[in-house]
């Protein structure tokens, strides 16, 4: 094959299977919200289906790759994909820190009467809008319109862990591109040692924020927190779970790297994943400043 | 990793043989087939539904179903038109022409291609069930406003809320796809600027669709949460506000009502220059407007809010950023129109489609300027008259893009050419039937009608019947159209690889032999 003809790849069951998969996950789960008692099973079913999908459609490709059956077009589809899915992911965030800023520099104020809201200070005497603790004075729990919040003692310490966090996870950007420039030099030995601090890093941020979130919640910290919960736990969540699939991946990268995969000028997969632990890096910069510190 | 093996298998020839050929799939062709039959089955669906609106507003007062039934279908008659109907069609539309019009023997991500289709069928698949579910399906309206759709929603909302969550992991997927494959699958010679314009509208389609479906699932996360966990984002008695609810979903819903008229666009300028043998007038600016388009979509979606008591710094930006979009829009118009100018047109249906389009199209845009305007839309706000102005966008615009677009490569995809006598009646039945079903909703907009009722005062009683009577008429000549497509694929005269005069010039795809090969280009043309 030429480079002017075309690399079509085979059909394949794997999206089909990928399909049934995500959809019976999501029936579960939608059946477990509804207290539906085989909800939670039919939940893990589909995600079984979901990761044997992932290993064997990506297995698929690896093998593909491996083999030498892409030209250098699908290296650049590849490409742009990753690239494409990563703008998505930014979106996804934005969504939530959108929702962070209209509430704390917006709905927050009007509620206690900012603005044009002059009848608040005479429907509610002696409320005061705080962006931690919205409309609530003293900890505990309480009933708000016919919802219990919980209310916090204190609040996470910015430069407690998660400023510990922030310089792993930066840390961890700059031993992954060393990674990146041994792969380039052809050092296999130095690829792995960066790789393994590069994963390293990564687990030590999870594992700190696990902590983070045992003392966050004992001191009443919780997701019913009122609008500062829910902002809280919703942009730092989402975070944590996607360091927790970049550390995934780095983990099949770092396989791969040691099987041979890679060579200084193929290698996509290294890089696709590189862009998205970067990325990782980038949203909790975003997350440091306007969840933790401002 | 340019030394390549050659790898033979039955992909690379003919279609697979049987059921498996259409699970497992990797071809653009039959991969654009089943979102267009999935389309077509989903617009009866909805148009059911739709039908069953008009039976119970026929007359004033109750009389075949309950207010809550009632909710249910105008909820499911508008999502499934929007996610179900307009944007897989041209989702299907774009796979099957976009490696035809750029010279490349597929998707660049064929197998991804095959996921994001079969994603749909069981997002729908959720959402319908729970019409079957003793609490009933989703009743907050397509636009599903918080509280309604959380403090007060059916518990089946879960179900809907995983729904779109397929739906626009569906979305996504296939919008990667059709950039990467728009921007790496080019033929050598085809820049940018010689991109068929069916492409250039795609392009931005797709980065319009990666930018909001995003969001769209961030906000139906949200309602989860509120939901199910106890968090706050949309309960003011936490700190939250329904009014961020509006702002979220709207942050997608403005840009993805042009998703729903970019393709269409894209449509309309190469029939148009098709049947007036004029090469497009203004091909330049119309790239420039369908950008500009896309990039002010952002920035005008508190249009859809101005009664929830924003500020009036708010209103006056969002006003005047609304009215902004009209300039682009007309550009466009005016370049249809002065393609036409002078040209030896003739009307075969897809021309009449185009024509229609241009026209119903911007009576639409003229309903939407007004609806811009902040103290007019006060009063129209919530009323007919915006059922009004979006029908006007949405069928005799995106719908009869698509159905022009269909008429116009049908011969190209079957190749045998569709029954012309029975087209032209089809368009007939339809254009008639969707003015007198869409135009009456002005007046009684403007009278005061409100939107979403099952009942409505007397003095709106005649107008009603008339619409009523017009989409039943509408409904059952698309029942034509079907009857149209599947007689052109059985038998019809044979078509030539150009199919209409003159259109060898005008793109690659009329190279190619009709029917087209199952794989397009095996090896790169070369655009001059
Ligand atoms: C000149 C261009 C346009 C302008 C100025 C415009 C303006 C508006 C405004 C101000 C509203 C809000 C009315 C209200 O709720 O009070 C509206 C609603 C709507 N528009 Fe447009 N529009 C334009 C084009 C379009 C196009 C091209 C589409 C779709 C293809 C579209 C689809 C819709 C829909 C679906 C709604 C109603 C949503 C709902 O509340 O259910 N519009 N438009
Ligand atoms: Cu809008």
């Amino acid at each position: 094959m030429s480079e002017q003809e075309y690399y079509i790849p085979n059909g394949t069951y794997w999206p089909i299977v990928g399909s049934i998969g995500i959809s019976t996950l999501f029936v579960g789960f939608a059946n477990l919200m509804h207290d539906v008692s085989w909800g939670g099973s039919v939940m893990a079913l589909g995600f079984v289906i979901v990761v044997f999908m992932m290993f064997g459609w990506l297995g698929q490709v690896v093998n593909e790759s491996v083999s030498g059956t892409y030209n250098n077009q699908v290296d650049r589809s590849f490409r742009w994909g990753m690239s494409w899915f990563i703008f998505s992911e930014v979106m996804f965030f934005a969504a939530f820190f959108g929702a962070l800023f209209y509430a704390r520099a917006l709905s927050v104020p009007w509620l206690g009467g900012a603005d044009n809201n002059i009848f608040t200070p005479e429907l509610w005497s002696g409320f005061s809008a705080t962006w931690n603790q919205v409309a609530f004075s003293t900890p505990g729990t309480v009933l708000q319109s016919g919802v219990e919040m919980s209310v916090p003692t204190t609040l996470v310490d910015t430069w407690g862990l998660p400023a510990l966090n922030t310089a792993l996870l930066l840390l961890s950007g700059v031993t992954l591109t060393f990674a990146h420039h041994a792969l380039r030099a052809g050092h296999r030995d130095q690829i792995i040692g960066w790789m393994v601090a590069t994963i390293a890093l990564g687990l030590a941020f999870l594992g700190f924020q696990i902590a983070e979130y045992g003392h966050a919640y004992h001191d009443g910290l919780k997701l019913t927190s009122g609008i500062y919960g829910s902002t809280f736990y919703m942009l730092t969540g989402f975070h944590g779970f996607h360091v927790t699939v970049g550390a995934i991946m780095l983990t099949v990268i770092l396989y791969r790297v040691q099987k041979g995969h890679f060579d200084d000028k193929n290698h996509f997969a290294f890089e696709g994943v590189a862009w998205y632990w970067h990325f990782v890096d980038v949203v909790w910069l975003g997350l440091f400043i306007f969840v933790y510190w401002l | 990793m340019s030394t390549v093996v050659e790898t033979h298998d039955h992909g690379l020839h003919g279609p697979a043989k049987g059921l498996t050929r259409w699970l497992f799939t990797t071809n653009h062709k039959d991969i654009g087939t089943l979102y267009l039959w999935f389309s077509c089955l989903m617009l009866f669906i909805g148009g059911s539904m739709a039908m069953v609106i008009r039976a119970e507003l026929f007359q004033p007062g109750l009389q075949i179903i309950q207010p809550e039934f009632f909710n249910q279908m105008t909820t499911n008659h508008g999502l499934i038109m929007v996610f179900g109907v307009i944007m897989p069609a041209f989702v299907g539309l774009a796979n099957w022409m976009i490696p035809m019009q750029i010279g490349a023997p597929d998707m660049a991500l064929p197998r991804l291609n095959n996921l994001s289709f079969w994603l749909l069928p069981m997002a729908f698949g959720i959402l319908l069930s729970t019409l079957f579910m003793p609490e009933g399906g989703p009743n907050f309206g397509w636009t599903f406003y918080a509280p309604l759709s959380t403090t007060y929603a059916p518990s089946t909302v879960n179900f809907f809320i995983f729904s779109v969550h397929i739906m626009g992991i569906s979305s996504i997927l296939g919008s990667i796809n059709i950039i990467t494959t728009i921007f790496n699958m080019r033929a050598p010679g085809m820049t940018l600027m010689k991109m068929p314009l069916f492409v250039w509208s795609w392009l931005i389609t797709a980065y319009l669709l990666i930018a909001v479906m995003p969001v769209l699932a961030g906000v139906v996360t949200m309602m989860l949460m509120d939901i199910n966990f106890g968090t706050s984002f949309f309960n003011a008695g936490g700190g939250g506000d329904p009014v961020l609810f509006q702002h979220v979903f709207w942050f997608f819903g403005h840009p993805e009502v042009y998703i729903m008229i970019l393709p269409a666009f894209g449509i309309a300028s190469h029939i148009i220059e098709t049947f007036s043998r004029k090469p497009i007038f203004g091909y330049t600016s119309m790239v420039y407007a369908m950008s500009s388009i896309a990039i002010l979509s952002f920035v005008v979606w508190a249009h859809h809010m101005f009664t929830v008591g924003m500020p009036l710094a708010g209103e006056l930006f969002f006003m005047y950023s609304t009215m902004l979009i009209a300039i682009p829009t007309g550009v466009k118009v005016f370049n249809w129109i002065a393609t036409m100018y002078k040209g030896s047109i003739s009307f075969e249906t897809p021309m009449l489609f185009a024509i229609a389009f241009v026209a119903l199209f911007t009576i639409g845009g003229f309903s939407g300027l007004m609806l811009a305007i902040v103290p007019a839309d006060f009063q129209y706000h919530d009323t007919y008259f915006v059922v009004a102005h979006f029908h006007y966008v949405l069928v005799p615009g995106s719908l009869f893009g698509i159905i022009a677009g269909v008429y116009y490569w049908l011969p190209k995809w079957t190749g045998n050419m569709y029954d012309e006598t029975l087209g032209q009646l089809h368009f007939w039945l339809t254009f008639v039937s969707v003015n007198l079903t869409f135009f009456p909703m002005h007046f009684v907009g403007l009278a005061g009608m409100p939107r979403r009722y099952p009942d409505y005062a007397l003095q709106f009683a005649d107008f009603n019947m008339i619409i009523s009577v017009g989409s039943f008429l509408f409904g059952i000549s698309q029942l034509l159209l079907v009857f149209i497509v599947i007689k052109s694929i059985r038998a019809g005269k044979k078509a030539k690889p150009e199919v209409w005069e003159g259109s060898g010039e005008l793109g690659l795809e009329w190279t190619l032999e009709s029917p087209a090969p199952y794989h397009t280009f095996t090896v790169q043309p070369e655009v001059k």
